[in-house]
């Protein structure tokens, strides 16, 4: 018997983007800060097989604005980037941090254009739960 | 054969584990389960209950196998309460007018949130921390109230901080109320609370021990930040958009009460060592049972509960065995533990304590009236030697108490465990059998904690099981991470002979998955050590730690350090000037180093070129005092200018430093050259000592500070320059060929088949045939050495990269600052963490981009 609905993650709507610069100019692996409308900092990276990924930039743990200059990589086939003070390692497909589940960074949307790559103004929200 | 009914009322985590265990072990299905879950969710993870927030999806914290599926004998009834028990009649009567039948009776329901009596404490804006629905409205509330609201914590013990952390990831500025002196008053003792409530209020949370809470008031007219007053013993007063009450639980133990089953004076169902209660066909589980009249707030005793009951309904004799309520938590990222006697309760017990405030760690032994047994402890800012200390509760020392606990000290081996020591708390599990599955085939740690359960929970002992593991003779897995199987000694091997360039070509044939923070930095370095690509070139530039990727040291607050090379110590007058003009200019912390060096701190990323161009220009470069490369060669003054000195250790330390800069390896380099005896410049405290004799210079190796540190042992004596160099050569490429990630030259020599003397033969009489390819390949990483730092500044492309943000290259962080109030410029870190906003802020849809 099943008891328990799993629900899907959706992503909800965001307000606004800003433009970060030409996919081209990332190199693969390897992140850039931008700064966003509105002042918050996204980290965003091109992942060797082509993915662009945006989190907050930053580190819940270290309190500074360094996730961009993080390696990226995977573990057990989950991307992500390894915070370059203390070396936790946060998914970025949601944000969670590996090594402690209790923190997270935020995620940012993002999208290309002619190009251009854009990373939305405020973090998504992974709609779920039965409630 | 006829089959039987147990009603189980409740569906948390013990309630779980005895249906678990009792169709494990019925196999020939005698009982048939029907749960009743009074939640609408079935068992979840409610010790990770804190892990919600910021996922905020239910099905995360589900337990696995909670839904029974494929299971005919278990039925769960979600959102069905069980009313009422008619002991006589054994029938349950249920919320939804159902009733049950039964052959006996499982009481799982657990606890409830305990509010004190405190006027106002049912205002709308006060909330319990119990379930995914407590935290739901916790959020919806602090969410409305805004970032940085003020979110009252009523408790300080470990619900109360895990509330306050809940608070704190969203977004709220947390006040945490205690009435007692301290923080986690049950677990930890005065000393440890000072240190933990330093260690919280350094993460932003307000602590107020010593007061209690005594009222709560609504204002009508206030904005949501500020709806509600809470007034506290000592008069003040906090202005809050909500209150958590975490002071405590207490038993669910009503429907026992109203049943006539017997309850223990202060609640809880009272229950024999078999967990039954008053009535013999009833049973009490977890929380709710109070055992001989004792109730255990922890899920590992209630796991062993519904393991004895679980045994008991089918016939067994299982008993209680008692709890061991040692705690090792890691709360809000500080680490905190506790374990045995940790009160010093023991008639005549003695206490060893070390409280290092600046370091922020306190360590507790409590030790029996002789000083020889371990009775309990507390550790907290650092629990690393939780794992080896619990299992020696109440045994033998095997050091002196205060060593145990210094950070110098002894370090415990799992050879001084008796077999019969704890080793998993958690579950129960003996050194004794995890050295018999080890033993039986077991080779690794999930090969372990598979056949023994052992490290499935908290994981605090997986340490211990490496330990242990290693103590084995098994040989635990060379293998660089999980993207290599390889060493990194075999993947040098790999490189060098295959010629392969790419880390892309080297996972692609040799790995698996895109890499990671260990292998990404190792195969760097040694594509760094076989050519002299510029190491931001192509590929390459996405492999680098951060330090080596901008050239530079980071520092806590992300700006950077940069470090001038003076080779040997010496620097110009006009050299010396320029510094002292980069630093005015762009307002550095200056630092003279350990190493005979100038560090300028608090560079931003955007000075760094700027800061490297005015070195160029006045004949200097940016040392490599980052990374795993050469840091420095330190000197003494040497014979031209030292009464004593018999060689010229400068001129000597100077050309080594031009000969090994950039040179990669798998941990830090540091040399030093003396020109006498005297040793002035401590070069037996390096990688490579350089000692003048009267009749040339003696060579010592393997010399490390850090953690343990080394003395470097002579490899060869009275040695012309010509000599001494080429036998530095050899020894550090032998060492970067051969050494694995991370190991400094002290353990690799140490670790080679015949030690030193080997590795004399290997260097001195070239006993491997390698001497000159060895020299060669030193020979082409010296003519190869180009300025790196020079080379990003002649490079628009790699010069570009030197920004705050991609977007807006002329912007600064704005999150960067520095306290210039006091003696020293220290770094600001930022509060509190940037946070997720709510939904309904949302405009426009969005996707990941392909």
């Amino acid at each position: 018997m099943t008891v328990i609905d799993t629900p899907g993650t959706a992503v909800t709507t965001t307000s606004g983007w800003t433009q970060a610069c030409r996919q081209d100019y990332l190199i693969p692996g390897r992140g850039v800060a931008v700064l966003l409308k509105g002042g918050r900092q996204a980290a965003l990276f091109l992942t060797t097989d082509g993915t662009l990924f945006a989190v907050g930039n930053i580190d819940p743990f270290g309190r500074a604005a360094v996730m961009s200059r993080g390696l990226v990589g995977d573990r057990g086939g989950v991307p992500v980037v390894a915070s370059p003070l203390l070396k936790q390692a946060f998914s970025l497909i949601d944000g969670r941090c590996l090594d402690d589940d209790t923190i997270s960074l935020p995620v940012y949307a993002v999208r290309t254009a002619d190009g251009v790559v854009s990373v939305s103004n405020d973090p998504v929200q992974f709609v779920g739960g039965t409630a | 054969m006829e089959r039987k009914t147990v009603v189980v009322v409740g569906h948390g985590m013990v309630g779980h584990r005895f249906v678990e265990a009792l169709r494990s072990r019925d196999e020939a299905g005698v009982w048939q389960v029907i749960v009743l879950s009074e939640e609408k969710l079935a068992a979840y993870d409610r010790v990770g209950l804190s892990s919600y927030v910021g996922i905020w999806e239910t099905s995360a914290l589900a337990l696995p196998g909670n839904d029974y599926e494929g299971d005919d004998l278990v039925q769960v009834r979600l959102g069905v309460r069980a009313d009422s028990i008619d002991k006589a009649a054994r029938k349950v009567t249920t919320s939804t007018g159902d009733v049950i039948g039964y052959d006996a009776l499982v009481l799982a329901t657990g606890s409830y949130a305990w509010v004190p009596p405190v006027p106002g404490a049912d205002t709308e804006g006060c909330f319990v921390y119990r379930t995914l629905e407590d935290l739901d409205g916790i959020r919806a509330t602090a969410e409305a109230a805004g970032p940085g609201a003020v979110g009252v914590v009523v408790g300080g013990g470990l619900l109360g901080l895990e509330a306050a952390n809940a608070l704190r990831l969203l977004g709220m500025t947390p006040h945490v109320i205690e009435y007692n002196n301290w923080l986690m008053p049950a677990q930890v003792d005065e000393g440890g609370g000072a240190i933990l409530e330093k260690l919280v209020t350094e993460l932003g949370l307000a602590v107020h021990t010593g007061v209690g809470t005594s009222s709560v008031e609504a204002d009508a007219a206030a904005p949501l930040a500020e709806k509600l007053t809470v007034k506290l013993s000592d008069d003040s007063e906090l202005r809050a958009a909500l209150v958590v009450f975490a002071a405590g639980v207490r038993p669910r133990d009503e429907i026992a009460k109203t049943a006539g089953i017997e309850v223990g004076p202060r609640g809880g169902v009272i229950t024999d060592l078999g967990l039954r209660t008053s009535d013999p066909s009833i049973y009490a589980i977890g929380e709710v049972a109070a055992v001989e009249g004792v109730c255990y707030g922890l899920v590992a005793p209630g796991y062993s509960t519904a393991e004895v009951v679980a045994d008991r309904l089918l016939g067994g004799e299982g008993e209680f065995p008692g709890a061991d309520m040692s705690t090792k938590l890691k709360l809000l990222g500080v680490d905190v533990a506790s374990f045995g006697d940790a009160h010093a309760k023991t008639e005549g017990a003695l206490s060893v304590v070390l409280h290092d405030a600046a370091k922020g760690t306190y360590a507790k032994l409590v030790v029996s009236d002789d000083a020889q047994t371990l009775l309990g402890g507390i550790l907290v800012g650092d629990a690393t030697q939780y794992s080896a200390l619990r299992p020696l509760v109440g045994r033998p020392l095997p050091a002196d108490p205060a060593a145990l606990i210094s950070p110098a000290g002894a370090e415990l081996g799992a050879d001084a465990l008796p077999d019969d020591a704890q080793i998993c708390s958690c579950n129960n599990v003996s050194k004794g059998s995890i050295c018999g599955a080890i033993a039986d085939g077991a080779c690794d740690v999930p090969a372990i904690k598979s056949c023994t359960n052992a490290g499935t929970s908290c994981g605090g002992c997986v340490p211990m099981l490496k330990k242990l593991l290693e103590q084995s003779g098994v040989e635990v897995s060379k293998s660089l991470c999980e993207h290599f199987s390889q060493s990194r000694a075999e993947l040098f091997h790999i490189i060098q002979s295959t010629g392969i360039r790419t880390f892309s070509g080297l996972i692609a044939k040799y790995g698996k998955g895109t890499g990671c923070d260990i292998c990404k930095p190792t195969v760097a370095s040694i594509l760094a050590s076989t050519s002299s690509d510029h190491i931001l070139d192509g590929e390459q530039a996405s492999l680098q730690d951060t330090n080596d990727h901008f050239l530079a040291n980071l520092q806590k607050n992300g700006t950077y350090s940069v470090v001038p090379r003076m080779p040997g110590g010496e620097v110009t007058a006009d050299q010396l000037i320029t510094i002292g003009e980069i630093a005015k200019e762009f307002d550095l912390y200056v630092k003279v180093t350990g190493g005979q060096r100038i560090d300028l701190f608090g560079a931003r990323v955007e000075q760094l070129p700027l800061i490297w161009k005015r070195l160029v220009d006045v004949g200097m470069e940016s040392g490599h005092a980052y990374g795993k490369s050469l840091r420095t060669v330190k000197s003494c003054v040497g014979s031209t200018w030292c009464r004593y000195g018999q060689q010229d250790s400068v001129g000597m330390a100077v050309l080594l430093e031009r000969r090994y800069r950039g040179l990669r390896s798998p941990h830090k380099l540091k040399l030093a050259v003396s020109g006498c005896a005297r040793e002035c410049a401590e070069a037996r405290g390096k990688d490579v000592g350089v000692i003048a004799t009267e009749n040339g210079w003696n060579l010592y190796v393997g010399g490390n500070g850090g953690l343990t540190p080394k003395h470097a042992v002579l490899l060869a004596g009275e040695l012309d320059d010509e000599t001494l160099i080429s036998y530095i050569d050899r020894y550090l490429m032998f060492y970067i060929r051969t050494a694995d990630r991370l190991q400094r030259t002290a353990p690799w020599q140490e670790a080679l088949e015949g030690g030193i003397d080997y590795l004399k033969a290997v260097v001195c009489d070239d006993s491997l045939g390698i001497a000159a390819d060895l020299e060669a390949a030193m020979a082409k990483h010296v003519d190869g050495y180009k300025d790196e730092w020079a080379a990003v500044l002649e490079d628009e492309g790699k010069l570009s990269r030197f920004v705050s943000f991609v977007n807006a290259p002329e912007e600064s962080d704005p999150t960067i600052g520095f306290d210039e109030s006091g003696e020293r410029k220290v770094p600001v870190l930022l509060g509190i963490p940037e946070l997720p906003v709510s939904a309904s802020q949302a405009t426009e849809p969005a996707t990941h981009g392909k």
